[in-house]
C-alpha cells in the first residue's frame, strides 16, 4: 500500500493554505490579516470558475430573496382563507393557485420557504457542530473516545418519538412564554432535530480522524509540540471537511423533511402555519388531482438541497490548495 | 485486535444495561397513555382497572426489573425450551404486549421476515449500486455521469419516501397496475408462480428505499474517493508505473471506505429495525410498521423491547466497524 | 410463520372461477374470498381486551352478541329468540331484572351447543375484578347472572334500572365459550394469547390465522345456523397504510373488495369515485364533532394545579353572549361541504341519533356574523384598535386545541378566520392523538386537562340509549387534579337544574319521557348554553367495489356486522 510520505507538503498546505503566498508565518497579528484576505480572495476567484457552483450559488440567493422580500412585495396573508376562492389554479389573484381552503399557494411558499430553510441551516449547523465536535474529540482524545462513542451509542437507540414528544411536553409552555410562541417553537424544533441527529456525524468524523492521526504529517506536527486545540483546527479538521460537507447538505434534506413529520406528532409549528414540509405532504393525497401543489414544495426542497450541494462541492474545490489554480 | 474486542464486548454489558434504563425511563416519562385510544364514554373508574391489569399500577423501577428479568431470564429460557422441549420457563410470565396480549417476541418473530426481504434486499441492492455510482462519479469529476448522479442522488434523498412511494404506487400499481400496492406478508413462495408474486409485490418498496439508501452513500463514497485521488501517494503509485485500475480500485477505494463503512454499519441495524414510512405506505407491516404502531398507542413493553434489541445492534455493529477500521487501515490500532 | 399450507389457499382462491360460472344464489362459501382493508389492523379479537373498532369489527364476524342495534337505533335479537320486553316478560316489572332466551339449537364452531352458561360465564369473566375489562360499564349495576335453563339466563341489578338492555348489545360485548375461556378468568386473562387471538364462535366465520397488526385470515363457520349464508367462503381482513392508500387500492385499483374508516379530502373520494369501480358508504350513528368551551380559566400564569379548575371561572366564555356568537359565527354547513364531504353533516345537538332524541327545530345552521357582531357590541365588548373586542381591559382571545388530523386542522383554520371576522382572536394548536386522550396527569395537552379555551374532538356513544351519556355532564364530573385530572365533564359546565334533569331522567321507564329529558337536557348543555358547540355529525365511510352487494351503513354496529348478508355480484 502507497501512502502519503511526502507530510512537508501536507503541512504547508493545510498551515497556509494558499501556495504562493508568505511561507513565513507572519511576525505579528497585524500582518496575520493580510494573507488571510487573500487566502479568501483566492478561494472566491477558484469559487467562480466552477460553474456549478456558481449557478448553485445564485439560485441558493434567489430562493433566500424569494422568501425573505418575497412576503414584503406579496401581502396575502398566507392563512387568511376564502374558501369561495379554493382549489384554483394560476391567475393574476394568485399566482401558484390556492389550497383546499382557498390560502394564496404564492403566499404560503414564501412563508413556508422562510421557516424550512432557516429550520433547515440552524437544524443543521446543531447537528453538524455537535457531530464534528464530538467526532473530532473522541477520535483525537483517546481517553475520550469511549465515553463519547457509548453516548453515541445511547443517542442512536433512544426512540425518537417519545423522545421528541416528551421534549414538547417538558418545553413547549416554558419557551413559549420566553420567547413567543413562533420564537419558542423554532427554538425547540431545530433543538430537538438537531441533538437527534448529530450521531452519524459523529461516527463518520471520528473514523476519519482514527486514520489521520496515525498520519506522518501529524505525528510530525505533534513531535514539534503543536498543542491539542491548534492540532485540531489546523491539521485535523481541513483533512475531514469532505465528509462534513456531505452530511451538511444530507442534513439539509433531513431537518426540512423532519420538521414537517414533527408537525404530525403536534411537536411543530401552530398547525396553520406552513412549512414546505406540511405543504408537500399535505398535498400528497389529492397529487393526482392538484400535482402543483405536490410539485411546488417539492422542487423547492430539492433546489434548496441541490444548490446547497453545489456550493458546498464548490467550497471544498476552492479550499483545497491541491487543486486550486488547475 | 482480540483483547479490544473482548473489552468492548465486556464493556457493552453496562452500556447496554444503562441504555435500556434510558429508554424505559424516557418511555414512563413520554406523555402518551397505552389507554388513549379507549373510548370517551369509558368512565375513570374503569379505566384505572384496565391500567391495573396492565400491570401499571407498579412502581416504574418494579416493573423495569421485571421486564429485565423477562428479557434476560424468561424469554431465553422459552427459547431453549422449544428448541430442546424441556420446560424451564413453565408457570414464568413472558413479556406481554400492551396492545395484543400476547408475547411481544412472537409478534416480532412474526414481522422479521418481511422486513429483513424487503429492507434487507434494499439495502443490499443500495450499497451494490452506491459503490460503483461513487467510485466513477469521483473518478470523472463533473463528467455527465456525476452531474446525473449528483443530480438524481440529491433530489432522490431530498424527496422523502412518502412522496416517492405514492407515486410509483399511482403510476405502477394504479395506473399500469403491473404491480401489488399492497404487500401480502402471508404469501409463501413454494414454487415459480408464488415466486414470482414475491418478486412482484417487492419490486416497488425495495426500489423506493434502495434508491434513498444509495442516494447517502454515494455522496459519501464520492466526497472519500475525491479526497484520496487528489492525495499524493495516488500520484506516487501513477509515477512506480502501476495501472490505473490497481491505483483505483486497491489503493485509493481502499482508503476511502473508513466513512462509507461507518455509514453502512449505521445503516445494518436500521435493515432490522425496519423502514418505518416505506413499510407504511406499501402495507408490508414489518418491525418498523410494528415500533410506529406500538409507539402511538404507548405499547411500552413492545418499545421498549423492540428499541433495545435495535440498541443491541446498534453497540454491535458500531464495534463491527471499529474492527474494520482497523483492517483498512491497519494503523489505526486500539490498545 | 404460522401459516398454513399456501398451496390450499391458492387451490382456494382458484375455487371461485369456476363456481361463480353457475348462478351462485344464496349457496353457502359459493363466492370466494372477500378482502377487507382496515388501515389500522386488528391487534387483538376480543372485544372484552379492546373496545377499537378495528379490533371489534373483525371480531363481530366470530363471535356475537345476544341482540344488536339495527341502523334505525331498533334492537334486532341475534342469539337471543327475542328482545326482552315489559310485555313478554324479559324485562322485570320492577326493572330490577331481565331475562334473555337464546335461539333452540345454537353451536358453536367447534360443534358444542351453545348454553345459558356461556352467558353468565361471559358477564362473570367481565365482572372479575382482577381481569380489567374494557367494557365493564355495559356491565354496571349488574349483580349476577342467574342461568334457569339450558336456554334461559337472567341479569340480576342492584337497583331498577330504567334502560335495562345493555349487557350483550352491540358487538362490543360479545358471547364467549365457556370451554374455552374458562382459564381465562381474572388475572390469567392477559395470558390467553390462543383465545383472545381465536375465540371460537357462533359467527358466519371463524378465526384461521391471525396476525396482530398485520392481517387476519377467516374461513367458513360450519356449523352457523344459517345453512345458506355466508356467500363468501374466506375473509381476509390486511391492515396497515393510511385511508387514503385504502381507498385506491378499493376505488381505483381495485384490488381489495371493502375499505373500512376513509376520512379524507371530498374532492378526493368523489374523483376516485368517478374512476367507477367501486363506491363509497357513510354510516351514521352518534359521533358528534363539537367544540367544548372551557368554563374555567386556563391561564398560564395562574399557579399550577389551579389552572382550568373551577377556583377560577372563565374570563370571557362565562359570558352566554360570547358562547353564543361564537357558535353563530360557524358556518356548519361549510366545514361539513369543504372538510367531510359524505362523511359528516352539519348539526347543532350532541344526540343526533337515533332522531327521537334529536331537537326538532336545528336553530344554528345558519351562520350570522351580523349577528354575533351585534351580540357582542350588546354584550359590551367593543372592537379594540386592533380590531380584537374587548371589555374592562379583558381581550377575545383563544387557545384552540385539537388533535393532529388534517380534516381537524382543516376546520381550525376555517373557524378561526370566522371568529377573525366577529373580532375574536384564535392561537390554533395540534396535539397529538395518543398524548391528546391521554390520562398522563403529568402531561399539560390531554383533553381532560383542558389547558386552552376551546377544544375541539368527536364523541360518541353506542347504544341508543343516551341516558349515560348525558350524566358524564354533571357538576361531580369536573376533571380536577385531586382526581389526577379523571372525569369526563370537559367543558367544566356545572349547573344544578342539569343535575337534577339527569336524576329525573335515570328515573323514569317510559320511552317518549325519556327521550323529552334528553331533549330538554341536550339544549340546556348546548342547544341554548352553548357550554359545547356541536359541528359536525360524523358518519364512518367505507368504500366498496361494485361488484359487492349486501352491504347495509349501520352506524351503531362495525362495518361488518352484516356480513354474512355480503356477496359478489356479477
Amino acid at each position: 500500500m502507497t501512502e502519503p510520505s511526502d507530510l512537508l507538503v501536507e503541512e504547508t498546505a493545510s498551515n497556509a493554505a494558499a501556495p504562493g503566498a508568505e511561507a513565513l508565518p507572519p511576525a505579528n497579528p497585524v500582518e496575520a490579516g493580510a494573507p488571510a484576505r487573500s487566502q479568501w480572495r483566492d478561494v472566491w476567484r477558484q469559487f467562480r470558475s466552477h460553474r456549478g457552483a456558481m449557478v448553485a450559488l445564485v439560485l441558493f440567493v434567489s430562493i433566500i430573496l424569494f422568501v425573505a422580500i418575497g412576503p414584503w412585495l406579496w401581502t396575502i396573508d398566507p392563512t387568511f382563507v376564502d374558501y369561495r376562492a379554493r382549489n384554483q389554479g394560476f391567475s393574476m389573484a394568485h399566482p401558484l393557485g390556492t389550497d383546499q381552503l382557498g390560502r394564496d399557494m404564492l403566499a404560503r411558499m414564501m412563508t413556508g420557504g422562510r421557516v424550512s430553510i432557516a429550520v433547515g441551516l440552524v437544524a443543521m449547523s446543531i447537528a453538524l457542530t455537535l457531530g464534528s465536535l464530538i467526532g473530532v474529540v473522541s477520535g483525537y482524545f483517546k481517553r475520550l473516545d469511549a465515553p463519547l462513542m457509548r453516548l453515541t451509542e445511547l443517542f442512536l437507540a433512544l426512540p425518537l418519538l417519545p423522545l421528541l414528544l416528551l421534549m414538547v411536553t417538558l418545553f413547549r409552555e416554558p419557551l413559549g412564554q420566553k420567547l413567543g410562541p413562533a420564537g419558542g417553537t423554532f427554538l425547540l424544533i431545530v433543538s430537538a432535530i438537531g441533538v437527534t441527529s448529530w450521531m452519524q456525524t459523529a461516527r463518520i468524523v471520528r473514523g476519519d480522524v482514527l486514520g489521520l492521526k496515525e498520519r506522518e504529517f501529524i505525528l510530525a506536527a505533534k513531535s514539534i509540540g503543536t498543542p491539542a486545540p491548534r492540532m485540531i483546527l489546523r491539521h485535523v479538521l481541513p483533512n475531514v471537511i469532505s465528509p462534513i460537507m456531505v452530511a451538511a447538505t444530507l442534513g439539509i434534506a433531513t431537518a426540512i423533511i423532519t420538521e414537517s413529520a414533527l408537525s404530525f406528532l403536534g411537536l411543530g409549528f401552530p398547525p396553520d402555519f406552513p412549512t414546505w414540509g406540511r405543504l408537500l405532504f399535505d398535498a400528497v393525497d389529492q397529487m393526482q388531482q392538484y400535482p402543483w401543489r405536490v410539485i411546488l414544495p417539492g422542487a423547492f426542497i430539492s433546489l434548496t438541497v441541490l444548490s446547497v450541494n453545489y456550493i458546498g462541492d464548490g467550497l471544498r474545490d476552492a479550499m483545497d490548495p491541491r487543486i486550486r489554480g488547475r | 485486535m482480540l483483547t479490544f474486542a473482548l473489552r468492548r464486548i465486556l464493556l457493552a454489558i453496562p452500556t447496554l444495561l444503562f441504555i435500556s434504563l434510558v429508554i424505559f425511563l424516557l418511555l414512563e416519562a413520554s406523555p402518551g397513555d397505552p389507554l388513549g385510544e379507549v373510548p370517551l364514554t369509558v368512565p375513570p373508574e374503569v379505566k384505572e382497572r384496565m391500567r391495573e391489569a396492565l400491570g401499571l399500577g407498579q412502581a416504574w423501577y418494579i416493573r423495569y426489573v421485571l421486564w429485565l428479568k423477562q428479557f434476560f431470564w424468561v424469554e431465553p429460557l422459552y427459547w431453549c425450551d422449544q428448541i430442546f422441549g424441556t420446560s424451564f420457563s413453565a408457570g414464568q410470565q413472558r413479556i406481554i404486549s400492551f396492545q395484543s396480549r400476547s408475547p411481544v417476541f412472537d409478534v416480532i418473530a412474526q414481522r422479521l421476515p418481511q422486513t429483513l426481504t424487503v429492507v434487507g434486499m434494499s439495502y443490499l441492492l443500495g450499497v451494490l449500486i452506491a459503490i460503483p455510482i461513487g467510485i466513477i462519479s469521483a473518478y470523472r469529476q463533473y463528467s455527465w455521469f456525476d452531474q446525473i448522479g449528483t443530480f438524481v442522488s440529491m433530489v432522490g434523498f431530498s424527496l422523502p419516501t412518502f412522496f416517492t412511494g405514492v407515486v410509483f404506487i399511482i403510476i405502477f400499481g394504479i395506473k399500469l397496475q403491473w404491480f401489488p400496492s399492497i404487500y401480502d406478508t402471508t404469501l409463501r413462495v413454494t414454487d415459480w408462480d408464488s415466486f414470482v408474486m414475491q418478486v412482484r409485490q417487492m419490486v416497488m418498496p425495495v426500489t423506493v428505499l434502495a434508491l434513498y439508501n444509495a442516494a447517502q452513500i454515494s455522496r459519501f463514497m464520492r466526497a472519500s474517493m475525491l479526497d484520496n485521488l487528489r492525495q499524493d501517494y495516488v500520484r506516487t503509485a501513477r509515477a512506480k508505473g502501476l495501472s490505473e485500475r490497481t491505483v483505483v480500485l486497491k489503493h485509493v477505494l481502499r482508503n476511502s471506505l473508513i466513512p462509507v463503512v461507518t455509514v453502512i454499519a449505521l445503516g445494518l441495524p436500521v435493515v432490522f429495525g425496519g423502514a418505518l414510512i416505506t413499510e407504511q405506505v406499501f402495507k408490508v407491516n414489518g418491525i418498523g410498521q410494528l415500533l410506529i404502531l406500538a409507539i402511538h398507542a404507548n405499547d411500552i413493553p413492545m418499545v421498549m423491547t423492540l428499541t433495545f434489541i435495535f440498541a443491541i445492534l446498534i453497540v454491535s455493529f458500531t464495534l463491527i466497524a471499529d474492527l474494520l477500521y482497523g483492517v483498512l487501515d491497519p494503523r489505526i490500532r486500539y490498545d | 410463520m404460522t401459516l398454513g399450507p399456501t398451496a390450499s389457499a391458492l387451490a382456494l382462491a382458484a375455487l371461485p372461477l369456476t363456481a361463480l360460472t353457475a348462478p351462485a344464489l344464496a349457496e353457502r362459501g359459493a363466492d370466494g374470498e372477500l378482502r377487507v382493508l382496515y388501515w389500522q389492523a386488528p391487534t387483538v379479537l376480543n372485544p372484552y381486551l379492546s373496545t377499537g373498532a378495528k379490533d371489534v369489527d373483525p371480531a363481530s364476524m366470530v363471535i356475537e352478541p345476544l341482540a344488536q342495534v339495527a341502523p334505525d337505533g331498533s334492537l334486532t335479537p341475534v342469539l337471543a329468540a327475542e328482545i326482552p320486553s315489559l310485555e313478554n316478560g324479559g324485562i322485570a316489572a320492577d326493572y330490577s331484572a331481565v331475562t334473555w332466551k337464546l335461539k333452540p339449537g345454537l353451536l358453536w364452531s367447534d360443534g358444542s351447543p351453545v348454553t345459558a352458561e356461556d352467558v353468565k360465564f361471559t358477564a362473570e369473566y367481565c365482572m372479575d375484578p382482577a381481569f380489567g375489562c374494557a367494557v365493564l360499564q355495559e356491565f354496571e349495576g349488574i349483580t349476577g347472572a342467574e342461568v334457569l335453563d339450558a336456554q334461559t339466563v337472567r341479569l340480576n341489578f342492584d337497583a331498577p334500572r330504567f334502560a335495562p338492555l345493555q349487557a350483550f348489545v352491540g358487538g362490543r360485548t360479545p358471547i364467549l365459550q365457556k370451554a374455552q375461556f374458562a382459564a381465562c378468568k381474572g388475572a390469567a386473562g392477559v395470558s390467553c394469547t390462543a383465545q383472545n387471538f381465536g375465540p371460537l364462535g357462533t359467527g358466519p366465520y371463524k378465526v384461521a390465522d391471525f396476525r396482530p397488526g398485520d392481517v387476519a385470515q377467516f374461513e367458513l363457520n360450519p356449523n352457523y345456523r344459517d345453512a345458506a349464508k355466508p356467500a363468501f367462503a374466506r375473509v381476509t381482513v390486511k391492515g396497515g397504510g393510511d385511508a387514503m392508500a385504502a381507498a385506491r387500492a378499493v376505488l381505483e385499483s381495485a384490488e381489495y373488495d371493502f375499505a373500512w374508516n376513509l376520512q379524507l379530502p371530498p374532492e378526493a373520494v368523489s374523483a376516485m369515485e368517478a374512476a367507477g369501480k367501486g363506491r363509497v358508504v357513510a354510516s351514521f350513528g352518534s359521533m358528534v364533532e363539537r367544540i367544548d368551551l372551557n368554563q374555567t380559566n386556563p391561564s398560564p400564569e395562574l399557579p399550577e394545579g389551579e389552572r382550568s379548575t373551577v377556583k377560577h371561572p372563565h374570563p370571557f366564555l362565562t359570558d352566554p353572549a360570547v358562547r353564543k356568537a361564537l357558535s353563530m359565527a360557524i358556518d356548519r354547513q361549510i366545514i361539513a361541504e369543504l372538510a367531510y364531504g359524505p362523511a359528516g353533516k352539519a348539526t347543532c345537538t350532541i344526540l343526533p341519533m337515533p332522531e327521537a332524541y334529536a331537537p326538532e327545530a336545528p336553530a344554528c345552521l345558519t351562520q350570522d356574523l351580523e349577528g354575533a357582531r351585534a351580540l357582542l357590541d350588546q354584550a359590551g365588548w367593543v372592537p379594540g384598535p386592533d380590531g380584537i373586542r374587548a371589555k374592562d381591559g379583558t381581550r377575545l382571545a383563544l387557545l384552540f386545541q385539537t388533535t393532529v388530523n388534517p380534516v381537524r386542522q382543516d376546520e381550525q383554520a376555517l373557524v378561526k378566520q370566522w371568529w377573525s371576522e366577529i373580532g375574536v382572536e384564535t392561537e390554533l394548536k395540534a396535539v397529538d392523538g395518543a398524548s391528546f386522550f391521554g390520562a398522563d396527569p403529568g402531561n399539560p395537552d390531554t383533553q381532560t386537562k383542558f389547558y386552552a379555551d376551546v377544544e375541539m374532538y368527536t364523541d360518541a356513544y353506542y347504544l341508543p340509549d343516551p341516558a349515560s351519556f348525558l350524566s358524564k355532564f354533571t357538576c361531580d364530573r369536573i376533571p380536577t387534579p385531586e382526581t389526577q385530572w379523571q372525569g369526563n365533564n370537559t367543558p367544566r359546565f356545572c349547573d344544578a337544574g342539569y343535575d337534577a334533569g339527569i336524576t329525573e331522567l335515570h328515573a323514569t321507564g317510559d320511552l317518549a319521557q325519556r327521550q323529552q329529558f334528553a331533549r330538554k337536557l341536550d339544549a340546556q348543555l348546548v342547544g341554548d348554553g352553548n357550554y359545547a358547540l356541536p359541528l359536525i355529525h360524523r358518519g364512518m365511510v367505507s368504500a366498496h367495489v361494485n361488484t359487492l352487494s349486501g352491504i347495509v351503513p349501520n352506524g351503531w354496529e362495525g362495518q361488518l356486522w352484516n356480513v354474512a348478508d355480503w356477496s359478489r355480484v356479477k
